[in-house]
């Protein structure tokens, strides 16, 4: 057992795929001298020299289309967008380029490319440094959509992804950058197409991804004092979807709750929320419940940014609402 | 010019020329009888660029164009049998079918589309020229796009991006002088699109691309600078597109007394002259040239008939490489 933070974590797998694969190469805003906004590839330029470790002008669109035309080439580009803030300026490159080309093609052209970038509130940035959008870009076919919430993850995830033919988005939340964590040495390669229950329980199904996660795990804290036994499922990716191990979770526990940092309207919760629907309405013993941001812009004071987000006494009371 | 213009080259530049002309207008023939739907961007005008450009690059550089990319293709060596499929929407087609007119793909002859949103394709070609140059490779990527691209910031991105790390990549602006229906003095502060290269310290040029032996010298030129390492290079094709920006437009946005201008300079009449008084064309070529072009379209309309469908259970194949949405 190794502790380090999620940011070693995130550095630790970059490393290794850089070493591993001499086709692998970084490139982003400030990913090379500056070691990264989040400090997740310092001394790489010195390790792996400015080839490989590329500083980018700030033009979101072009640099991840230059990954994708490297992927087309031959190289297995990381693309690091520094927030998913930034990657609506990337939009048109990832949604009608890297995950149509392939279809699109007949299948003459595939993209293998991972673009990485942080995502997620509670830092007191406001509204423009705040969205969570991982679960717009689970709408789009053709795309691996991966929220590690876990350093192991963090890691594995990524040398999973470089290895992957299409193109994966990984979404680090910029909560967990800090956070520490247990990492197994030797472990085998992290699957990236599986949920995983971090909490097993009987009572509830807590279904959450992504900085949330710990926001469940400390609700079921919570519950299990009341008597409650709360299961948490991590959904780890968000596209392809792992319904099955959903689906089994709640037709043990016959009640759901989906925690989701980003608006509830149209929200990735809503898509769970219909998918039990779909697959297990006859198990559940009460309506599937959601918790996820209130629908404003996030604002900056701590106490209005904390009451804005999904936070663990909302979840409690949100399961025992489903109990009552 | 003219003296070094052998007949057998000249009479290529104009077969060319013609294939694509002739391609199109049954295309449009086709899209009346209902065969071909959707988007049909007729290239009709502006066939002097590809076929004075095109054939200049090597069977390992890239290519990238845009929706109006017919000319394109056929000039890069596709079979003119797997275009019209592909028109068709055919199994056969050169992208199963699945990308019609605007999204023409071939892996054989490094055809990266066929990508439909304009300015699209520049940040890609610049990533398939940064992957030739981390690689060690000497090819070159030349990426087409329209006078409309440059209004939109991936047009400038991919300039700059592509000027710093000196990439290999031949940026071919067709301006036919229209963005769909508004006319480049009414988008552009600069309408001299050549200049805007200066911005980023990249060279460039202004080329009659009416004129097929014009667009032929100065691609060469700047293909060998961009070739020998010297980073990339903006070339400017003045053109006209003589049909609607699709199908069908009500032309609101020009004139009849203009579009007759530009006709006058059709680079496809205009060429046949110049072979002529060259003697370096008879009637005899011209209907030999004409006759070979008419039994290829032919084949390809009948080959493109006779195709099978893709079968709706293959409707998400190809999603992704794993199949793992399916």
């Amino acid at each position: 057992m190794t502790k380090m933070t999620y940011r070693e974590a995130v550095r630790s797998g970059l490393r290794e795929a850089l070493r591993r694969d001499p086709r692998v190469f970084l490139m982003g805003e400030d990913v090379g001298r500056y070691g990264g906004t989040y400090a997740c590839s310092k001394g790489f330029l010195d390790e792996f020299g400015p080839e490989r470790i590329r500083d980018t002008p700030l033009s979101e669109s072009t640099f991840v289309g230059a990954g994708i035309g490297a992927a087309l080439g031959g190289m297995r580009p990381i693309v690091e967008v520094m927030t998913v803030n930034f990657s609506l300026l990337a939009l048109d490159q990832i949604l009608n380029n890297a995950a149509t080309l392939r279809h699109m093609s007949g299948g003459q052209f595939n993209v293998p490319l991972v673009v990485r970038m942080a995502t997620g509130a509670g830092r007191q940035v406001a509204a423009q440094h705040s969205h969570s959008l991982e679960g717009w870009y689970a709408h789009i076919p053709g795309i691996t959509v991966l929220t590690p919430a876990t350093v192991t993850d963090a890691r594995g995830m990524l040398l999973t992804a470089v290895q992957e033919p299409d193109p994966v988005f990984i979404f680090e939340h910029a909560y967990l950058y800090s956070m520490e964590g247990e990492w197994e040495d030797n472990q085998p390669a992290v699957d990236i197409s599986r949920a995983a229950v971090r909490r097993p329980g009987k009572d509830v199904s807590l279904i959450t991804f992504g900085g949330s996660l710990w926001k469940a795990l400390a609700a079921a804290t919570d519950l299990a004092q009341a008597g409650i036994d709360a299961e948490v499922l991590d959904l780890r990716v968000l596209r392809p979807l792992d319904i099955g191990t959903i689906l089994t979770s709640v037709r043990k526990t016959h009640r759901a709750v989906v925690i989701d940092e980003a608006w509830r309207t149209g929200s990735f919760a809503a898509e769970i929320s219909a998918q039990i629907m779909e697959g297990a309405f006859f198990d559940l013993d009460a309506p599937v419940a959601r918790v996820c941001s209130e629908e404003v812009p996030i604002p900056y004071p701590k106490h209005l940014e904390d009451a804005a987000l999904p936070q663990p006494d909302k979840i409690v009371k949100a399961v025992h609402r489903l109990l009552k | 010019m003219t003296t070094s213009l052998t007949g057998n080259h000249g009479r290529d530049l104009l077969r060319q020329m013609l294939r694509i002309r002739r391609f199109e207008e049954r295309a449009a023939e086709l899209y009346q009888l209902g065969k071909i739907h959707g988007f049909l961007h007729l290239y009709i005008g502006e066939e002097a660029v590809a076929a004075g450009s095109i054939p200049l690059f090597t069977n390992e550089d890239a290519i990238v164009a845009t929706y109006r990319e017919h000319g394109h293709a056929l000039v890069r060596g596709t079979s003119m049998d797997h275009l019209m499929a592909e028109l068709y929407g055919k199994a056969a087609g050169c992208a199963r079918g699945r990308g019609g007119s605007m999204h023409f793909f071939d892996a054989s002859h490094r055809f990266y589309g066929g990508l439909a949103i304009v300015a699209g394709g520049l940040p890609v070609a610049v990533g398939l020229a940064l992957a030739d140059k981390m690689q060690g490779r000497t090819r070159v990527t030349g990426c087409y796009f329209g006078d409309g691209a440059v209004a939109e910031g991936e047009f400038h991105e991919s300039l700059n991006l592509a000027a710093l790390w000196k990439l290999p990549v031949l940026f071919l602006c067709e301006n036919n002088f229209y963005a769909m229906g508004t006319a480049l003095a009414r988008h552009q502060s600069q309408p001299d699109i050549a200049a805007k290269a200066n911005a980023y310290a990249m060279g460039s040029d202004t080329v009659d691309g009416m004129d097929v032996l014009a667009v032929e010298t100065a691609t060469s030129r700047a293909l060998d600078l961009v070739r020998n390492g010297h980073g990339p290079y903006l070339l400017e094709y003045r053109t006209y597109r003589f049909r609607a920006h699709s199908m069908y437009d009500a032309e609101l946005y020009r004139t009849k007394e203009e579009v007759n201008d530009w006709k006058r300079r059709d680079p496809t009449a205009t060429f046949e002259q110049h072979l002529r008084h060259a003697q370096l064309l008879c009637d005899d070529d011209l209907q030999a040239i004409e006759a070979l072009i008419t039994s290829e379209i032919e084949v390809a309309v009948a080959f493109a008939e006779a195709a099978p469908w893709e079968p709706v259970q293959d409707l998400n194949k190809d999603v992704s490489t794993r199949q793992r949405d399916a």
